[in-house]
């Protein structure tokens, strides 16, 4: 019963959803608006379970003092300072939470995330490299489209010389065309490609298939 | 040790070294470069919020948090500054838990400056869990069945700015500013299920993921990265303070300069290095 219940509400409920798309009835309409209220509904007790298993997870790590626990330490009370002040003072501009959402979390996440620059300016000094046709292409294309997102920045290597003028105004439409063209030729395979692998997995789930979904492991079959 | 071989073996802290050197002093010494004709995608989007009648409602989604804010917030407040000098009302959801303070931050700094008012001209809806449930939900059950208080606890429907919206028909546009798939999630839902005329505001290394929706008119208009958000600047005509993309746009030219000659010194090092070893 426990594996047979689920699989039968997911092929009754996969199959309602696939068939009201095309039956723009009432009677269809009706229960589809109560089923996405309800995966609303599943969803914040979804965002429940994962703060939970998050404490739970540091908790335990704290408890065993193991590797780097006071991290987690770090976590649990932040966490537990923002909901207290949160809760406590609300969270519209001006409040505690806010000042501090801007002040520490802003600076934090924008400075985790500016490292990046560094570290690619290092990657693509040491490995971007023509070592072959294909190598090459993808090269000149990358400074092509990457000067094409800065033209302005041919006036500072060639300054305001007919050059830099003319490749300012026509980088631009050369970068334009990459993405537009090749790029999206490429992209359109891979957008097909995923869509397919989308529509036959949700089959394998309506069908009882895949089995991942309802926990104890094994990707599916029988 | 000969030249070419010493530059490949160059410390990589130099490299650091010089891309800190390139972004902190064009932002320090205040030093702008002209930023070149605005990309067709963003035109698209600033043409089509122009001609939009004064009282229709633009939706905003904030669906990015801190890390992407020096890309995507120039956006916001640009394309947010042109719907409320156009008298177009506003409104913000977020599906990203983050962006709801950033939605709050923009509204308050674009509303101060231009004098709009709270609930009247718009509102923030704030935060809802659920991804693309929500979106289809505003589509079915109505925007305020699903955003029933503002990110401050006042009842949707009761607020002035909300008279008249029910759900996508009543709303002339969406544009969706995110860092993550969710914009696949409001072409997929609210546009191809509820023909939502949808923009996006999306940060430069996602633009590939969205370049085929502007071919197939998916999306009426694309805001690409930092440039973006200076170009749309450019087009509202805006300079200095009220100008972070524009500012933001000559410390990443620079930058982007400098790696594009780290990359062509690396190769013409691997190359002649390479020669060399032959001989």
């Amino acid at each position: 019963m426990r594996l047979q219940v689920p699989l039968v509400i997911t092929f009754l409920v996969g199959l309602f959803m696939a068939v009201q798309f095309f039956v723009p009835h009432e009677l269809a309409q009706g229960p589809y608006d109560a089923l996405l209220a309800w995966s609303r509904i599943v969803g914040a007790f979804a965002l429940v379970l994962g703060i939970g298993s998050l404490l739970r997870t540091h908790w335990e790590k704290m408890r065993r003092r193991r590797r780097d626990w006071p991290y987690s330490l770090a976590t649990i009370g932040s966490f537990l300072a923002m909901c207290v002040i949160g809760l406590g003072w609300g969270h519209e501009p001006g409040t505690v939470f806010d000042w501090v959402f801007q002040n520490v979390q802003v600076p934090l996440d924008a400075t985790m995330f500016s490292l990046l620059a560094f570290f690619i300016a290092s990657a693509a000094f040491r490995t971007f490299r023509a070592r072959s046709t294909e190598a090459t292409l993808l090269l000149v294309a990358a400074i092509v489209v990457m000067l094409g997102r800065v033209p302005s920045s041919l006036i500072v290597l060639f300054g305001q010389s007919g050059l830099g003028d003319l490749l300012s105004d026509r980088l631009p439409d050369i970068s334009e065309w990459l993405m537009n063209v090749p790029t999206i030729a490429a992209k359109r395979g891979i957008i097909f490609g995923v869509a397919l692998g989308s529509i036959a997995t949700a089959l394998r789930i309506i069908l009882g298939i895949e089995r991942s979904h309802l926990g104890g492991g094994g990707g599916g079959g029988e | 040790m000969s030249v070419w071989q010493r530059l490949l073996a160059l410390d990589r802290r130099w490299v650091f070294a010089g891309i800190a050197l390139a972004v902190v002093i064009p932002i320090i010494t205040g030093y702008t470069l002209p930023l070149g004709k605005p990309a067709p995608p963003t035109v698209a989007v600033y043409e089509y919020i122009e001609k939009l009648e004064p009282g229709a409602v633009v939706m905003f989604g904030f669906d990015y948090g801190p890390a992407s804010m020096p890309e995507l917030h120039p956006q916001a407040l640009a394309m947010m500054r042109h719907a409320l000098e156009r008298d177009l009302r506003v409104l913000t959801v977020s599906l990203n838990v983050q962006g709801t303070v950033l939605a709050s931050d923009a509204l308050q700094t674009v509303g101060d400056a231009l004098g709009a008012v709270d609930g009247e001209d718009y509102a923030n809806l704030g935060f809802k869990v659920g991804g693309a449930a929500v979106i289809l939900g505003m589509g079915s059950d109505g925007i305020a069945n699903v955003y029933r208080v503002t990110a401050d606890g006042r009842p949707t429907a009761d607020l002035p700015v909300m008279r008249g919206v029910r759900n996508y028909d009543d709303v002339a546009l969406v544009v969706d500013l995110a860092a993550g798939n969710i914009p696949g999630a409001w072409i997929a839902y609210a546009h191809q299920q509820y023909q939502q005329d949808l923009a996006l505001g999306i940060t430069a290394v996602m633009a590939t993921d969205y370049y085929p929706y502007l071919q197939s008119d998916q999306i009426i208009g694309l805001v690409n990265g930092l440039k973006g958000a200076a170009e749309y600047e450019v087009l509202l005509g805006l300079e200095g303070r009220e100008a972070p993309g524009m500012l933001g746009m000559s410390a990443q030219s620079i930058a982007h300069l400098l790696i594009i000659v780290l990359v062509i010194a690396g190769n013409i090092a691997y190359f002649a290095s390479g020669r060399r070893a032959r001989r």
